[in-house]
């Protein structure tokens, strides 16, 4: 009898568990349908996007130190084999894909939140076109990493790599050469990077007021950041195709 | 009564009700005059119309002063026209030039429907306010004048965000049709005073519930409403509303 009671009140407690996690998320999930919590999603996705882009033109630009590669595929093979990085990368789809979709969803609720549009309007007047287009330039850089993921990601990590390098590791370096051969995509990478300029440009600062930290002595900060930011990842990305493709690294 | 030399053409958008199709109509004026207001000039467009038998254009008006926040003309794609920091009663004619084509149009957003003409719905506002831009205070004696002690910076601020005279400028140049620069002055002029502090979270749960169900868009910090708002309320007031918002839904123990 006792055993029995024991159980019971072990599943009830568990019960009770299930319940205050289900309130904890019901009203998580409350803050987060409110508007100001779809930023705070839009706001911590894009930051955490843009400390990947840190990580990936950092690895990248090892091609510009033009020895064949090899340095660069070693720390592409750092990247494909450490299991902390793997584990990393299923959140980083994971916030991509949440980003990219929170963001087409505010577009069109916010395009109906105005249905009938002004014949004249002067939106130059008070704010930058970048930041009134952070749909479309975000829409045209989704476009571009279906391009870019099956490029490069769906065969380093599922197609396979054909070649090896002298080191013996996967020879991701050629693939890339290989890739910027063809000027329509190098004309795309590149449209894709100013897109990725002006979607920095905007988005970073405005990430940081989302969280609220728009304070007299640190937003002056943040912003100067924010644009040297913006221009030397995108500059820095722009420039692999086309170094590739004139030669200028072999 | 005009007494000026300068001649326009305005395009205006008239509409009979909120069911109505509406469209912009040409009125050509003459004589009119560069000290003129631009509503002052809207007047002698409706005498024109009504000594012609026409109906005149319906638009929102009340202190001319630049104080209550009722004039709302969408002119030439910018809020209250072209200047910065004013209102449309406030805006001269001298900001135009002979001959110009003016556009005039009303606020456009779901939560604003048009009445008649120029004349928008602006009551989703009061909806926000009532929703928790209050205090609650007991009855009674007043207190000492300067009981309470608050600091300048702080009382500066206060006092920034309660010149908001809630025209909705902000609303109508948004591209999200946004109404958060509104709603987070109203919430930080109480949220920055120590009158404020006991229905703080409360209160930044609360209007921000009723602006999302008023229909408004999300913002996207592109600071248009800053620029535009004839006030001057600065995004700040929206980054205080967001961390009073979090700290309400994350940390509080108080559900709204």
């Amino acid at each position: 009898m006792i055993f029995v009671f024991k159980l019971s009140h072990l599943l009830n407690t568990f019960a009770g568990i299930e319940l205050k996690y289900k309130n904890l998320m019901a009203s998580f999930g409350n803050a987060f349908s409110s508007s100001i919590g779809k930023k705070l999603i839009m706001g911590i996705t894009g930051l955490f996007l843009i400390l990947f882009l840190i990580v990936h033109c950092f690895i990248n630009s090892l091609i510009f130190l033009n020895d064949g590669g090899l340095i660069f595929n070693l720390g592409a093979h750092f990247m494909a084999t450490n299991w902390l990085i793997r584990g990393s990368e299923v959140i980083l789809m994971l916030g991509l894909i949440v980003h990219a979709v929170q963001g087409l969803r505010l577009t069109f609720q916010n395009q109906a939140a105005r249905p009938v549009k002004y014949a004249v309007n002067n939106g130059n007047a008070n704010s930058k076109w970048y930041s009134r287009s952070m749909g479309l330039l975000g829409t045209l850089l989704l476009i571009f990493l279906i391009v870019h993921l099956s490029n490069f990601w769906v065969v380093s990590r599922f197609t396979g790599i054909p070649t090896e390098d002298v080191n013996g590791l996967e020879n991701l370096y050629a693939v890339m050469q290989q890739t910027f051969q063809n000027i329509w995509i190098v004309v795309l990478y590149e449209l894709a990077m100013v897109s990725l300029l002006y979607h920095l440009l905007h988005g970073f600062a405005s990430a940081f007021q989302t969280l609220g930290w728009n304070h007299r002595k640190y937003s002056p900060l943040i912003k100067g950041i924010g644009v040297w930011y913006s221009i030397i990842i995108s500059l820095l990305f722009a420039a692999m195709p086309v170094a590739f493709y004139t030669g200028l690294i072999k | 009564m005009s007494t000026g030399n300068m001649n326009l053409t305005l395009k205006v958008w008239r509409q009979k009700d909120n069911k109505a199709k509406g469209s912009l109509v040409d009125y050509k004026l003459s004589e009119i005059s560069p000290d003129m207001s631009f509503l002052e000039m809207f007047d002698v467009l409706n005498e024109q119309l009504i000594n012609k038998g026409d109906e005149p254009v319906v638009f929102d008006h009340d202190c001319r002063e630049g104080i209550c926040g009722a004039c709302s003309m969408f002119i030439n794609g910018r809020p209250h026209g072209p200047k910065d920091l004013v209102t449309t009663c406030q805006l001269h004619m001298r900001s135009f030039k002979d001959g110009d084509t003016i556009v005039v149009e009303p606020w456009r957003a779901a939560a604003f429907p048009v009445i008649k003409d120029l004349t928008v719905d602006r009551t989703a506002f009061d909806r926000i306010i009532a929703a928790g831009g209050f205090i609650s205070v007991n009855t009674g004696n007043a207190q000492d004048a300067n009981a309470l002690p608050i600091p300048k910076l702080q009382a500066d601020a206060a006092f920034e965000a309660a010149a908001c005279i809630g025209c909705g400028a902000c609303v109508a140049t948004c591209k999200n049709a946004s109404a958060m620069l509104f709603t987070s002055a109203k919430i930080s002029q109480l949220a920055l005073l120590p009158q404020g502090q006991p229905e703080r979270y409360r209160r930044a749960q609360s209007m921000v519930a009723q602006m999302d169900a008023e229909g408004f868009g999300n913002c996207t910090n592109t600071g248009a409403c800053e620029a535009e708002c004839p006030k001057g309320i600065s995004l700040e007031n929206i980054a205080r509303m967001n961390r009073d918002f979090y700290a309400a839904k994350f940390v509080s123990e108080e559900e709204v």
